[in-house]
């Protein structure tokens, strides 16, 4: 994967931020996508680009549990979340969906907005290609590939 | 090495004989509740799959909460999707407007949960019946599709955290101040992925209410759930609500955890979290500047129950709310508000110049029935005050226990409760 990352180098991005609940009466991906991350970046939907990342500090997606929060993301062409690590129903709505969530200390400190990353999520190496530096991650356990590789949870359930 | 009752009763539901945290496993779920937010997505990918049956519609119990009344077209579409599924499974448990409510608190009020259960929903306050010394835990949509169909969800066993809270609170202090303290302490990912277990002297003279108040917010402190081990005050609630038989589940005395915490509450003062974040708390005493409140909230799956109201009532009784602030009164279900009026509360509060409205999630999460404008400060006893929260992304938000929510409405500013008491 490679994309452009938009980096937000703060802690407790929370879900009402990712996608407010005044948008909630709503459950598309093109329709959540116009109002992603609006409350913490109004340019955000017009910058970002298909296949692009979203680079953060620690406890990225606390609060609530709406999935609407990854579905925001990925309509707005996300293909990934990488952050210093990740509150829980987020993480898990991330694997349900067969969503990258990668985790990768001091992330938010070396990347900057507008640098080219190329992720290998297998090997666990990110490549700056703009700084030409390297990051390693953990790389994602074992289930959670196979959920990137069947496409999510339902998928996995209906194969299993 | 002992166990948790996190690990217990995980272990139970897995047809396993030990577990240890970080195993993955894959459980039996006894409870799926849905609420009309997260529900309408998981149906859609039902159909998408072609699962045309739940696995057991009496596991499932249904409440539309969060736009309750119907806020406009698109919510309306939502719950009337919902409504038609309800008949096509023939789920009975369902809680439309007329038994409507916030749907923590009707799930532990109308005999839902038992204690051992495991308890799932599309919500991150699941964590709340934990106090009845269930499993319970937060999930998203596609988990939710997952168990409609099967039943079952996958889990990663949690490490425990073990808070031992001793002590007796002063008057005007609640366990709303205990929990805003606890997540002030440990931060608001500092129970992340944890199951935060909470108990000593303190914990066994809370009522059965305010015990879920503590574990409602669990989550705020990142947790994946919040429990007390069972005692005979759970075991009376529950025998009040259902005639379910249950199993007791406990800690062992050696079970591990991974932290272990000790907290004397005895010289707890009202705790109020500013803007944006709950571990923003903040002493009473320490607020040295004049906070001016443009509404003041009671209500929500944290403190909208009978006893909050009750609280806040004894406190607005012959008192009138500021002519600056609006007071709006939620209570939290159907038969708290009737319960309520039959107490002459809702008279308490209407005489002192709040609204009281019928239950709903409303203006805790920024739906409907109470937003703010920008620039704007509320009190609320509600659990969360991240930027936009309950309106503008330019208002703020101030948590605090029902008693303070009171108290600050009557002088228009963040004020003391005790002196009213
Ligand atoms: S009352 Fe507020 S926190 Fe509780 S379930 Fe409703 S929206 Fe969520």
């Amino acid at each position: 994967m490679i994309g452009n990352a938009h980096t937000y180098d703060k802690n407790h991005i929370n879900t009402d931020e990712i996608i407010p609940a005044r948008y909630l009466n709503m459950d598309q991906e093109k329709d959540l996508a116009k109002h992603a991350m609006e409350d913490i970046d109004e340019k955000f939907i017009h910058k970002v680009q298909e296949g692009d990342f979203v680079i953060a500090g620690k406890d990225f997606g606390c609060g609530s549990s709406r999935e609407h929060a990854v579905w925001a993301l990925r309509g707005a062409g996300i293909k990934a979340v990488i952050a210093v690590n990740f509150a829980r129903i987020f993480y898990r709505n991330c694997m349900n969906n067969g969503f990258p969530a990668i985790e990768c200390d001091d992330i938010s400190k070396k990347v900057q907005s507008g640098d080219k990353l190329e992720i290998d999520i297998k090997a666990g190496k990110i490549n700056n290609l703009t700084k030409n530096e390297q990051y390693n991650f953990k790389p994602l356990p074992e289930f959670a590939l196979k959920m990137i590789e069947v496409g999510g949870l339902m998928n996995y359930i209906t194969i299993e | 090495m002992g166990k948790t009752i996190t690990e217990k009763i995980l272990a139970k539901h897995s047809g396993q004989e030990n577990l240890s945290p970080g195993d993955l496993i894959n459980a039996e779920i006894d409870v799926i509740m849905c609420h009309d937010v997260t529900t309408t997505p998981a149906l859609d990918m039902l159909k998408a799959k072609g699962v045309n049956k739940v696995c057991d519609p009496d596991k499932i119990v249904v409440i539309p909460d969060h736009f309750i009344p119907n806020k406009d077209i698109k919510s309306a579409e939502m719950v009337a999707k919902i409504r038609r599924w309800v008949k096509e499974q023939g789920i009975s448990k369902f809680y439309d407007l007329g038994k409507h409510g916030v749907c923590h608190a009707i799930l532990p009020e109308q005999g839902h949960v038992i204690p051992g259960q495991i308890i799932i929903c599309g919500d991150s306050h699941t964590s709340t019946h934990g106090a009845l010394g269930a499993f319970s835990t937060g999930i998203g949509s596609t988990d939710l599709a997952a168990a409609l169909a099967t039943g079952k969800l996958w889990f990663k066993v949690p490490h425990s955290m073990l808070f031992t809270i001793t002590g007796s609170l002063q008057k005007g202090v609640y366990s709303k101040d205990v929990i805003l303290d606890i997540i002030r302490m440990i931060g608001v990912d500092g129970a992340l992925y944890k199951a935060m277990e909470f108990n000593g002297d303190f914990i066994k003279q809370l009522s059965v209410e305010a015990r879920m108040t503590i574990c409602n917010m669990a989550i705020e402190a990142g947790g994946k759930s919040g429990i007390i081990n069972p005692d005979q005050k759970t075991i009376d609630y529950v025998k009040s609500k259902t005639d379910q038989d249950f199993e007791l589940i406990y800690s062992d005395h050696d079970a591990e955890y991974e932290k272990k915490y000790e907290i004397n509450v005895s010289d707890l003062e009202p705790i109020i979290a500013f803007p944006n974040l709950p571990s923003n708390g903040k002493k009473i005493s320490e607020i040295k500047e004049n906070i001016y409140l443009d509404q003041a909230y009671l209500g929500s799956c944290t403190n909208g129950r009978l006893e909050d109201l009750q609280i806040a009532a004894e406190i607005l009784k012959d008192n009138k709310v500021n002519p600056d602030t609006r007071m709006i009164v939620v209570p939290a279900t159907t038969e708290i508000w009737k319960q309520a009026n039959k107490e002459g509360l809702i008279d308490i509060f209407m005489d002192a110049g709040a609204t009281v409205s019928t239950p709903t999630c409303g203006a805790c999460l920024g739906g409907h029935m109470g937003i703010l404008a920008g620039g704007e400060k509320c009190i609320s006893s509600t659990n969360r005050n991240f930027v936009g929260r309950m309106g503008s992304p330019k208002s703020e938000v101030y948590l605090a226990s029902p008693a303070t929510v009171a108290s600050s409405a009557i002088e228009g500013k963040i004020a003391d409760p005790r002196k009213y008491l």
